[in-house]
């Protein structure tokens, strides 16, 4: 038997902070032989990070390795000095972090960052390293490696970067790649790429990885074997298909519950979120870590002591759990709610031919003399679409698309350009946000994308609340008033002392809860949310997602649910607009759009999508490209400089007619409708035993 | 604006926020050098408090000129930091000064924090013009060497309390502005900002309940600084002779009294810039303490 590549074992990592020594990482083991892939999953907070900060030995000054040990190639990483831990970093085990653009250095070229990497590891000339790094860059397939030498990396993309990120990771033939969050800041189709990129460069090169990332679709689609950690502990691993088909930790169990696969349904087969929120490390329980939010807990059992990985008797699967035996046999009660589909009401919301542009003032003395002074950012333009009452419409689309604008306009924040923006049948497209009656203000309010921003810092959350009802004159008496915060806290299942809290003191989940209360404080018509859980973990975005669904159903209240993923809009919608690029590429319900007949642009997003099931399996199309730039988009369809179906200059000059498929269903297009039938739907449920 | 002081109410309580004054002291005494700062100012605002009652001689009697420190007068009591060419005992003068300064310094700062709050908020707030306006003025003033813009001032509107305040509500309130504006620009766009503005408060109640207490953390902090250049501004008023008119103790005409004697007589310029140095000292320590916690949470 070989020497492992990366032997880990019984790993402990803590902080050291005024309040005195926090273990960050407990009992942490891993082996990795060469050219593996390995993933790392669980929630923010759960030491995943600590464990690859730990592997580089680039722990802060507060930080250190308590016990246990890394050895990388047989040799103790903690022994070695720091001028050979130098040699290690970068040359033998390189990281690939979540934000890129924090990678590079943005004043200096990329063509210099990426040539220091061979001149200092393997000590050659600028002309051999440049030479390198140009070859390197074709292989992440930058388009032009030669004039990307030359550009800083502000000038390109998002993706772009991170693409240079993992050329300069590999550029000197790294044996383990530590991978942390690598595409969580791009957008899915970006994603897509980058991911097969990662993987085919690993095969070529013979490259370990250690993927670290919170999403499971992610880690199902690139590792052979898989470790899901809670709370500073390895709570299962095993072989990803092992651990995928028969989660045995209920943590693990009670994730596969928290992300909507394409097999769940709003009604009939609800998320089943995880109750509670993870422990502060300070305040971790007795014995099992999950035991206050696990549901098969059993006193004087899982609060004992410390709990061992025990092992499953499938392929290296181990589970820490007392109770798994128990757990894999006990099937529980669904507790999830059932819920009766809803009826749609009257028409609530219309949109008709909306656009908005925003100007760009050039102001140099060559645009001056050429007359092209202003120069127009189509951010929405021709927007049609309607939504009714007690229906829940989601306008899906990656960054860039025009969505967040679109809110903005309805709010009033921006007014129109041109078009209609009908409320319950008045026009308030060209109404700013202080001409609208309180009314108006009152029936159409917003949840907010960003938990730390929702809440004002400076206000306890019961002032914040209270200012709603007496601002919409729900209530006027002042006991009256506090009794309907405290319905409204209730309703958002927050404890009533939340009242005089401050919004630090509040977790995410919970800062998010207020902010939908707030929002539902002044009874609306229409709520407006704005990617109300893309900044939330997979277990509290279940229960904020559920959450807003019984408050909608309770309220008969319109959601018009903004959001890039696609999985959760499929989940919640009744009905999906698909934008890219400022246009509406297709509508229609929600079954409609998620099967064929398919705008190809929506069939690339569904394909992007990892998917956190093995009886899933689905069609591969990679985009090529970046979107475009909304000052310049293309003159014919939007899509076209990217799509996979394009079907010639007519794509190019011509903006596609609408397609009618169906009474509400519309697909903008140049395609045939009967050719666009023909196509095979993405997902494909495989039968369970094929699947492994 | 008496809908509006019926708004600020939510923001809490005074009980409350007596509490959170609390907790920051408590926060303050893990920081030494704001411990130390805290020490200073309270020493000095006790000797202003006490001065009628302790200070050993009338400020502005002649006794004994030219006493060198530890004299004993000879109608009892003791020059402990000696007296001046008119014979006035310096520690009583340094006494009945600090009461001066400590009283227009905190006003004179307050004043310029008023003006400067509204400007920046307007300008950061609404942007576009009002900011262009307001901007170009500050500019301009700070355009300005300050020394200059004082005697400008005070020489125009002549020497006196008051007149030192608009003066340096004249001079520091551009400054506090660009602070402001920086800190509003960034704030206004937060969601919860947005979520004021979809609900239909008024720019005033958004600029104030909104935007100011989050602006608060680095405005202590400037204001404890900027404390600290008040007194050396009022000192630097006192030694131009454009502070206030004699004979009241004043530490920077003192120092300018006693100026052309510093070399025979150091002990008369010594102890009113030892005065001036610690009181300063003390603020910015003050200030410094006060980043170190705001940086910790």
């Amino acid at each position: 038997m070989t020497a492992p590549l990366l032997e880990i074992e019984n790993l402990c990592i803590s902080y050291f902070v005024r309040a005195g020594e926090i273990p960050a990482v407990v009992d942490f083991s891993l082996r990795m032989d060469a050219g593996e892939s390995v993933g790392l999953v669980g929630e923010s907070g759960c030491g995943k990070s600590t464990v690859a900060m730990a592997i580089m030995q680039y722990m802060g000054s507060n930080g250190g390795i308590v016990g246990g040990s890394i050895r990388f190639k047989g040799r103790e990483l903690g022994d070695l000095s720091k001028s050979e831990l130098r040699r290690i970093r970068g040359a033998e085990i390189a990281m690939i972090y979540q934000e890129p653009m924090a990678a590079l250095n943005p004043s200096l070229t990329i063509g210099d960052q990426l040539v220091e990497v061979p001149m200092v590891h393997d000590g050659v000339s600028r002309g051999e390293a440049s030479d390198r790094a140009i070859r390197l860059l074709a292989d992440v397939k930058l388009p032009d490696p030669e004039r990307v030498m030359d550009a800083y990396p502000h000038q390109i993309s998002g993706g772009q970067q991170q693409r240079v990120v993992i050329a300069m990771a590999l550029l000197s033939k790294p044996s383990l790649l530590l991978l942390d969050e690598p595409t969580t800041a791009l957008d899915v189709t970006v994603e897509a790429g980058i991911v097969n990129l990662i993987a085919e460069i690993s095969k070529k090169y013979g490259t370990a990885q250690l993927y670290i990332s919170h999403n499971m679709g992610l880690i199902l689609e690139t590792c052979e074997r898989v470790s899901v950690m809670y709370s500073g502990e390895v709570v299962e691993d095993g072989l990803a298909m092992d651990v995928f088909n028969r989660p045995r930790h209920p943590y693990t169990r009670g994730l596969f519950g928290c992300i909507p696969l394409p097999s769940c349904d709003k009604n009939a087969r609800p998320l089943t979120p995880i109750r509670g929120q993870l422990p502060l490390p300070h305040e971790r329980p007795q014995g099992c870590n999950f035991a206050p939010r696990c549901d098969y807990v059993r006193e004087g059992l899982c609060d004992a002591g410390m709990i061992p990985l025990e092992a499953t008797g499938e392929d290296g699967h181990d589970v820490r759990c007392v109770r798994w035996q128990d757990v894999s046999v006990e099937n529980l009660e669904q507790t999830a709610n059932i819920r009766e589909p809803m009826d749609v009401g009257e028409e609530m919301l219309r949109v008709a031919d909306l656009q908005k542009h925003y100007p760009v003032h050039d102001r140099s003395i060559a645009a001056m003399i050429s007359g092209g002074g202003v120069r127009w950012v189509k951010a929405n333009e021709a927007l049609d679409f309607q939504a009714r009452a007690r229906e829940t419409v989601a306008i899906v689309g990656e960054s860039g698309c025009g969505k967040s604008t679109f809110a903005k306009v309805l709010m009033g924040l921006e007014t129109a350009t041109s078009g209609e923006l009908d409320l319950d049948g008045k026009d308030i497209a060209n109404t700013a946000v202080r001409d609208r009656s309180p009314a108006q203000l009152g029936s159409l309010q917003m949840v907010f994308q960003n938990p730390n921003e929702t809440l004002n810092p400076s206000h306890t959350v019961g002032a914040q609340i209270e200012r709603v009802i007496r601002k919409f004159g729900v209530e006027s008496d002042r006991s009256k008033i506090r009794d309907k915060v405290m319905d409204l806290l209730d309703i958002v299942k927050l404890p009533a002392d939340f009242y005089r809290r401050r919004p630090r003191q509040l977790s995410g989940g919970q800062k998010q809860r207020v902010g939908i209360a707030r929002a539902f404080a002044g009874n609306p018509k229409v709520v407006v949310a704005d990617e109300p859980i893309s900044a939330l973990d997979v277990s509290v975005a279940a229960a904020v997602t559920e959450l807003l669904m019984d408050i909608q159903r309770d309220h008969g209240t319109t959601l018009l649910f903004i959001s890039h993923d696609i999985s959760t809009v499929r989940y919640l919608a009744d009905r999906v607009v698909v934008m890219y690029l400022g246009r509406i590429m297709e509508q229609g319900t929600t079954d409609q759009v998620f099967a064929p007949p398919y705008h190809p642009y929506t069939e690339a997003l569904l394909s992007a999508v990892p998917i956190a099931d093995p009886n899933t399996e689905k069609r591969e199309i990679v985009l090529e490209g970046n979107v475009p730039s909304a000052l310049d988009p293309p003159k014919g369809c939007p899509f076209a400089s990217r799509c996979q179906r394009k079907i010639g200059s007519l794509c190019d000059d011509q903006p596609p007619p609408q397609r009618q498929v169906a009474a509400d269903h519309v697909i903008a297009c140049h395609i045939e409708l009967d050719d666009l039938r023909e196509v095979e739907p993405v997902f494909r449920a495989v039968p369970k035993a094929a699947a492994e | 604006m008496t809908d509006l002081a019926k708004t600020m109410r939510p923001a809490g309580t005074a009980g409350v926020a007596f509490m959170r004054g609390l907790r920051s002291f408590a926060l303050l005494r893990e920081s030494g050098a704001g411990m130390v700062g805290v020490g200073l100012i309270s020493f000095w605002v006790i000797i202003a408090i006490l001065t009628p009652l302790i200070a050993p001689f009338d400020p502005n009697a002649t006794l004994q000129p030219f006493a060198k420190p530890g004299t004993a007068y000879a109608q009892g009591g003791t020059f402990w930091l000696g007296t001046d060419q008119l014979g006035r005992d310096i520690l009583s003068r340094i006494m009945w000064g600090s009461r001066t300064v400590l009283f227009y310094a905190p006003v004179a700062t307050a004043s310029a924090y008023l003006v400067g709050i509204l400007m920046g908020l307007a300008a950061g707030y609404y942007r576009g013009r009002a900011d262009t306006v307001l901007s170009f003025v500050a500019n301009v003033i700070l355009s300005f060497p300050v020394l200059v813009l004082y005697i400008l001032v005070i020489t125009t509107i002549g020497a006196s309390g008051i007149n030192i305040v608009i003066a340096i509500t004249f001079a520091s309130a551009p400054g506090i502005m660009r602070i402001v504006r920086g800190l509003v620009l960034d704030l206004r766009n937060r969601d919860y900002v947005a979520a004021a503005q979809t609900r239909g408060e008024s720019s005033w109640y958004i600029m104030l309940v909104e935007i100011l207490p989050n602006a608060r953390g680095p405005l202590i902090v400037d204001a404890c600084l900027r404390l600290g250049y008040v007194i050396i501004t009022i000192g630097v008023l006192g030694f131009l002779g454009l502070g206030l008119p004699p004979p009241d103790p004043d530490w920077g005409g003192m120092i300018n009294e006693a100026r052309p004697l510093a070399l025979a007589f150091p002990y008369m310029t010594v102890f009113p810039c030892i005065a001036i140095s610690s009181l300063i000292l003390g603020f910015n320590m003050l200030a410094d303490g006060l980043r170190e916690i705001s940086l910790r949470d």
